[in-house]
């Protein structure tokens, strides 16, 4: 049997997690295994449904009054706790931030290895995994043993798909057994984001500006297509590191991976670092004066000119057409 | 994108700021069709323009380089891409001093404003330099930086408005076609053009792209470490990108240059470290560029110090990062001059290469002249990719000596030191006995030729009322009084030289004698036996080449022309041969040896080892023929450039050391001295006023400047016939003359002796410029024995070409009185020149 | 404060990544190293710790003797100390580096050299397994917060935020404890020249880390499948603006984001 751990915020759903899903139930289909998930604290149960359509067989609904909340060793003892009880063959999660910080911790208490962020995994007495190294621009193949196996699986590398033999999961409660210690880390404060503002890692357009964008100010024009676009701006590392953008507002390798319908790359050049970043996007539109910068061979879309004009001209037909 | 025309004229290979120069200057010549590669992209490929620190020093002790470096600063000034910002060179040691003395003098001959200041000079200037620890400083206002991709920009945007050019970055080459040993097609990653000409102007990848069609430009890339230090507090004031001059710290081999906020400092203080060119990374796997290797910290550290010792405050603020630190990729050369023309292996497939910012639009525009006119304005020679042999274009030469000439970037270098790397590449059949005379061995073209011997120390004493004695080490690095001595001798009784290194090459066949017409300035339809000693020109008239041909026979010719211009006259005369085949060309050089036999004795010691008549009725001035030396066959050429009676002994390699065996134990009754170039190069050739190629005769001055017109023009068509005869004509801008010095007594009271290069000066210590504007300089520098004299050889303005005029000569920052001698080319020894046709 | 950062030696890579023959390496032979990016700024965030509240920083890395060229990049920045877990040249995986680690901090400690915080890059850029500063934290039983992007200390307790799905997160425990950092808590200072020259001079410790197996077991490295996608040019130029303008408008409605 293979155990996912459904991320969730507060019983928010993180989408990745579907593709965790699909992936682990290729992989049980593909070993005679079932697939079952963990939902931690009761603020998770209304994902009961959503699983089930993903091909979990089985959810472990673990039910504690301080679970509610994302506390980080407390979910992974509670999952270890759940693990003992079931002996799953796999344990997988997404390979989002909270995910690989929750699996190493599962990894650290069980002193099991852990691949992180695999796009794809192959079954048998030990599994194959092909993993991201270098943000993905490098793969790994490794074999993953261990008691449970322990893997992440690499976010927007996979489509999610729900499964045709849907069927309504068994849903099992338990309480896990945790005293203060496993609270130690917990959230104390929320700066929550204000809710006009969409997270760059969820919008559906990024609007990013690099070095071609000119200085802090010029941004002023990202900032109002994405408003009307409700979309998000980022930019690339070079930006942030000249002070133009808050680092918060990175895309790249070692800042935030995007994923939008659209990104606007504009006046980037596109070095890998910034491209591993927006490797999940599905449709890249650059503007660049440079027609030879390595983004525009990446680009779905490419307009050669200068950004500013191409954007006002831009903001003037979306405010022609809305109007 | 464009696609890639069929056809194109010209293919640039390259866009770096050579690449962008040379095809806008045959743009602006009239070429069409011009296409402009590079792998790639715009504006900044990735070579090492990208990297460049952008400054340019004029001066330099080449001309050709001061001029080239000149020309380019004009460039870019027109372009508007110029910031002048001055240069400092600076001290530290006594050595380095005297070595500014000798700049002020290529600065005032090559005609750049240059001052020598005090360390509180240097500090009023820069206040961040600590004058402590300097002596003084080499200062030109005229130093500036410029932006090389910007002015590249600029020239493929001209070149595209004359509707001449078309550029295709992105594009990589895949291979060079050649068909006949003439370029035909480049193959690249966007498809194939046929065309004309191929320039590969890609710097360090230059020597890949030439194998490609299987042509050599010998180079090497090499690191050059760099690192930016900031921000830098007092930078923050300056509101452009250089307002401090330039500070080249030359004893640690480094520089320091404001980079706006930054100051850059450079290194070449560190081990050489060389590349292959196949070993550079590709665009893609490079992190910054492919010429911006990663930094390795432990060559750099010892040069941190050096320069915190100089910048103490700038460079030593905590809150001052290095940001950048790089290992920047350059171009090095076997003798650290550029690679220019047709390679050799490969018809119309040009080399522009090993080329610096500082130099980039000048050498462009030469380029395109040459090709355009077969010649350009500026003389270029010592950049001729076809001046290597063979042996010079192999890698391991070339790493041999860039390993060695590393460090001598900002090194003192002698204008006599030799190289030490490489040596005894090529020796003659005497080798072995000049060694057992002590032979002092100095390399041309890869041929090591006594200098001078040891064993001649025992004739210091005979002859000490003829030597020069020169007590400064300087002047007497690299040479020796024994030079002196060994030409006394020769003229009193008879002198063996080794002359193995002259370039011999044999052309026969039915079109031999209009060849060598069309080839030759003077008459070449003489009779058989004849020798001619003739100029050989450029299409504008300059100096191509000075040699002598012999007329061996109805349809056949001897070519013999001195080592270190053999190669590229051996592409001048293949270059030039007839295409139906009608002459064959030979070249004899490496199975042939020389000696030279002169002196009042010479045809006493010939003929006793001979049965052949050589007395002077027999064998007169000016012939050749075959002879018999002790059973050897000898090829014997009556002629001298030493002004003596005597001849040059042609033989085949393996005779040569029983020719010389044979002439030492005849020459013994006589005297004979074995004498080595010291004397046949310099105090014999200057006491007789003869002429030097690429010293007196380059393509800048004609042969009527040059004192080498014939009375009369003969009627064949010749190359520079034209403007040969515009020149004779006018009257000449300068001529050249022979100069002595009055008094060498320096200001300390030291004797001090000119080397060559130093400017010719009004006896008020002004300049002397031409009409043609160029100015007055030393050609050639040494001492006249049999005259007492140290000569100095000049073009001079017909207004100061007055013999017995007094004029000066700069020399380590002091005036020398001199006085014009002679003016033209009678020799101020034996001017009728009884001794060596009698 | 007594704080140790652990840092790895990795190549600076360019667009393409070059593998060795065998497949099990990156061919590093043109390329620069560094230290990686998140360490960079743990690297900062430890020496503006000290700057502000006192004490010491120690570097300390696992690799081979060449690894001693990043201990000396941390050194020229500030960091005081250096400890150099010298290994042959293989690569090791997370759980051996993770446990190498906790015995150094163990001979550490009872040298009377105790950590209060111990700070790690969220992910090492080059192996990307998201779990060596969590393993060690559990050996030592110490509280862990990864991905920080701002600490602050006061009177023995820490309070780390970072980044999470709705914003930040704050996040307080007692010292000691461990923080893996993402890029962007700081802006890592370049190293001086007088920065540089002292690095020279300080000692490196070197341990010989003894090597435990049974973590994830590399087979082979490979590149991704290169995407070529084809680029549909909207337009070019500055006339263009209006009429590409029209266009992008219509991509953005057939996507269905107006």
């Amino acid at each position: 049997m293979i155990l996912a751990i459904v991320e969730h915020d507060r019983g928010k759903l993180n989408p990745i997690s579907l593709e965790c899903l699909t992936l682990a139930r290729e992989l049980a289909r593909d070993s005679g295994d079932a697939l079952e998930a963990i939902l931690i604290g009761e603020v998770a149960r209304s994902m009961v449904q959503v699983v089930g359509r993903y091909g979990v067989s089985r959810v472990h609904l673990a039910t504690h009054d301080r679970l509610n909340d994302y506390a980080p060793e407390a979910w992974a003892r509670t999952v270890l706790q759940l693990v003992a009880r079931i002996q799953p063959e796999a344990v997988t999660v997404a390979g989002s931030d909270r995910g690989n910080e929750l699996l190493a911790h599962l990894a650290a208490l069980s002193r099991q290895p852990m691949a992180a962020n695999c796009i794809e995994v192959l079954s048998g007495d030990a599994y194959r995994v092909t993993r991201q190294r270098w943000g993905g621009s490098l793969l790994e193949e490794a074999l993953l043993k261990g008691d449970p196996k322990l893997f992440s699986v690499a976010p927007h590398t996979l489509e999610a798909q729900e499964t045709a033999a849907a069927t309504e999961p068994v849903t099992e409660t338990f309480t896990p057994e945790l005293d203060d210690k496993a609270f130690r880390v917990r959230i104390k404060e929320r700066v929550e984001r204000s809710a006009d503002k969409v997270s760059l890692s969820e919008a559906r357009v990024v609007v990013g500006g690099g070095r071609g964008v000119g200085s802090a100010e010029g941004f002023a024009r990202l900032e109002e297509l994405a408003a009307l676009l409700d979309g998000a701006v980022g930019g690339s590392r070079v930006v942030t590191n000249l002070g133009w953008r808050p680092h918060s507002d990175q895309i790249g390798q070692t800042g935030t991976r995007i994923a939008p319908e659209l990104y606007i790359a504009c006046g980037i050049s596109g070095a890998i670092q910034h491209m591993v970043g927006c490797k999940g996007a599905k449709n890249i539109l650059a503007i660049n004066m440079d027609r030879d910068a390595p983004i525009m061979s990446k680009a779905t879309y490419a307009v050669y000119g200068d950004l500013h004009e191409v954007l006002s001209a831009l903001i003037d037909e979306l405010r022609r057409r809305k109007l | 994108m464009a696609d890639l025309p069929d056809q194109a004229q010209v293919i640039v290979i390259g866009a770096g700021i050579v690449g962008n120069s040379v095809a806008y200057h045959l743009a602006r010549l009239g070429w069409k069709d011009i296409v402009l590669l590079d792998k790639g992209p715009l504006p900044n490929p990735g070579g090492s323009t990208g990297h460049a620190s952008n400054f340019i020093f004029p001066v330099d002790h080449s001309k050709e380089m001061t001029h080239v470096t000149l020309d380019s600063m004009l460039q870019y000034k027109e372009m508007g891409v110029f910031t002048e910002s001055g240069g400092i060179e600076v001290a530290r040691t006594e050595a380095r001093l005297e070595e500014f003395r000798r700049r002020m003098a290529s600065s005032r001959a090559w005609g750049v404003e240059s001052y020598l200041i005090t360390p509180d000079e240097v500090k009023k200037l820069v206040p961040f330099v600590n004058e402590e620890i300097i002596l003084g400083g080499f200062y030109t206002p005229s130093v500036g930086v410029v932006d090389s991709l910007r002015a590249g920009t600029i020239m493929r945007e001209r070149a595209q408005e004359l509707g001449a050019l078309s550029i295709f970055p992105n594009t990589e080459i895949l291979g060079i076609d050649v068909k006949n040993g003439r370029v035909q097609a480049v193959r690249t990653t966007r498809g194939d053009v046929r065309t004309d000409y191929v320039l590969i102007a890609c710097g360090v990848w230059s020597p890949r792209i030439a194998e490609m069609a299987g042509a050599t430009i010998p180079l090497t890339p090499a690191v050059h470490q760099m690192i930016s230090v900031g921000p830098i507090g007092l930078f923050e004031k300056t509101t452009s990108e250089i307002e401090y001059p330039i500070i080249r710290d030359v004893d640690t081999n480094m520089y320091e240059r404001q980079n706006g906020n930054d100051m850059e400092v450079g290194s070449y203080a560190h081990r050489p470290i060389l590349m292959d060119a196949d070993d550079i990374p590709s665009i893609k796997e490079a992190r910054l560029s492919p010429t911006e290797l990663p930094f390795t910290q432990e060559d750099f550290e010892p040069q941190l110090e050096l320069a915190l010792e100089l910048m103490p405050e700038l460079l030593g603020d905590e809150n001052a990062g290095i940001r950048h630190a790089i290992n920047g990729l350059l171009s090095l050369t076997p003798d650290g001059m550029p690679l220019i023309g047709e390679t050799v292996e490969v018809k119309n497939l040009w080399s522009v290469a090993a080329i610096w910012i500082k130099e980039g639009p000048g050498f462009g525009r030469a380029t395109a002249e040459w090709m355009t006119h077969g010649h350009s304005e500026i003389d270029i020679h010592a950049s001729d990719v076809a001046r290597f042999y063979q042996y010079g274009r192999s890698k391991h030469h070339v790493h041999a000596r860039t390993s060695e000439g590393y460090n001598k970037m900002y090194g003192i270098v002698h204008p006599r030191e030799q190289w030490e790397s490489n040596r005894n590449v090529r020796v003659s059949p005497f080798y072995v006995r000049e060694k057992e005379l002590g032979a002092v061995f100095f390399e041309t073209a890869g041929w090591e030729r006594p200098q001078w011997y040891e064993s001649n120390q025992k004739l210091l004493e005979e002859y000490k009322d003829g030597i020069q004695e020169r007590p400064h080490e300087w002047d007497a690095r690299w040479w020796s009084p024994i030079s002196s001595v060994e030409h006394l001798a020769m003229r009193e009784r008879v002198a063996m030289v080794d002359l193995t290194a002259f370039a011999i090459f044999d052309v026969s066949g039915l079109g031999a004698l209009a060849y060598i017409q069309k080839m030759a300035v003077n008459q070449m339809n003489v009779p058989v036996g004849r020798a001619v000693y003739t100029p050989l020109l450029a299409p504008n008239g300059g100096f191509k080449a000075d040699l002598t041909i012999m007329r061996t026979g109805d349809e056949s010719f001897r070519i013999v022309s001195g080592g270190g211009d053999g190669a590229r006259d051996k592409k001048w005369f293949t270059d030039n041969l007839p295409k139906d085949g009608s002459v064959q060309f030979e070249d004899k050089t490496s199975a042939i040896c020389t000696l030279g036999l002169w002196g009042p004795h010479a045809r006493a010691v010939l003929q006793s080892v001979t049965e052949d008549d050589v007395s002077n009725d027999c064998f007169p001035y000016g012939t050749a023929r075959d002879i018999t030396i002790n059973g050897l066959p000898v090829w014997a050429l009556r002629i001298s450039y030493v002004g003596e009676q005597g001849w040059e002994l042609y033989t085949a390699m393996e005779h040569g050391l029983k020719l010389w065996d044979t002439l030492w134990e005849a020459g013994q009754t006589y005297g004979l001295v074995p004498v080595g170039i010291g004397v046949y190069g310099t105090t014999g050739r200057l006491e007789k006023g003869y002429r030097l190629m690429s010293a007196e005769l380059e393509s800048e001055y004609t042969p009527v400047e040059a004192g080498l017109a014939r009375p009369k023009v003969k009627r064949d068509e010749f190359i520079g016939r034209d403007a040969y005869l515009e020149a004779r004509k006018e009257e000449p801008a300068a001529i050249l003359c022979t100069l002595t010095v009055d008094d060498h007594t320096s200001a300390s009271g030291m004797k001090r002796y000119m080397q060559g290069r130093e400017p010719i000066l009004t006896p008020d210590g002004e300049p002397i410029v031409d009409r043609k504007g160029r100015r007055s300089y030393v050609t050639s520098a040494g001492s006249g024995p049999s005259l007492g004299k140290h000569l100095l050889l000049a073009y001079l303005p017909p207004e100061y070409a007055v013999e017995g005029a007094a004029l000066a000569v700069e020399y380590m920052n002091e005036c020398y009185p001199v006085t014009v001698a002679r003016v033209g080319s009678k020799p101020l020894f034996d001017e009728d020149d009884e001794r060596m046709k009698g | 404060m007594n704080i140790l950062v652990c840092v790895k030696r990795v190549p600076a890579t360019g667009a393409r990544i070059v593998l060795t023959e065998d497949e099990r390496d990156i061919e590093t032979r043109n390329l620069g190293f560094t230290i990686s990016p998140h360490e960079e700024c743990a690297v900062e965030e430890a020496v503006r710790l000290v700057e502000k509240h006192g004490g010491a920083s120690t570097i300390l890395t696992l690799g081979t003797e060449l690894a001693e060229e990043q201990l000396r990049d941390g050194l020229a920045v500030g960091m005081d100390n250096a400890i150099l877990l010298q290994t042959d040249g293989d690569e090791w995986d997370a759980m051996a580096i993770a446990a190498a680690i906790v015995d150094a901090v163990k001979v550490q400690h009872d040298a009377g050299n105790n950590f209060d915080l111990l700070l790690f890059g969220n992910e090492a850029a080059d192996s990307g397994d998201y779990q060596v500063g969590v393993r060690v934290a559990h050996a030592l039983d110490l509280p862990c917060v990864t991905g920080i992007k701002g600490v602050e200390i006061e009177g023995g307790q820490a309070l780390a935020r970072r980044e999470g799905p709705g914003g930040w997160e704050l996040y307080e425990v007692s010292l000691p404890a461990v923080f893996t950092v993402k890029e962007g808590i700081n802006l890592p200072r370049y190293p001086s020249l007088p920065g540089r020259l002292k690095a020279k001079k300080k000692p490196v410790e070197r341990v010989t880390p003894q090597h435990n197996g049974g973590g994830l077991q590399k087979v082979r490295l490979k590149n991704p499948p290169e995407q070529q996608s084809e680029v549909r040019v909207l337009g070019e130029g500055a006339q263009a603006a209006a009429r590409t303008a029209i266009q992008i408008v219509d991509i953005l409605e057939e996507l269905k984001l107006v």
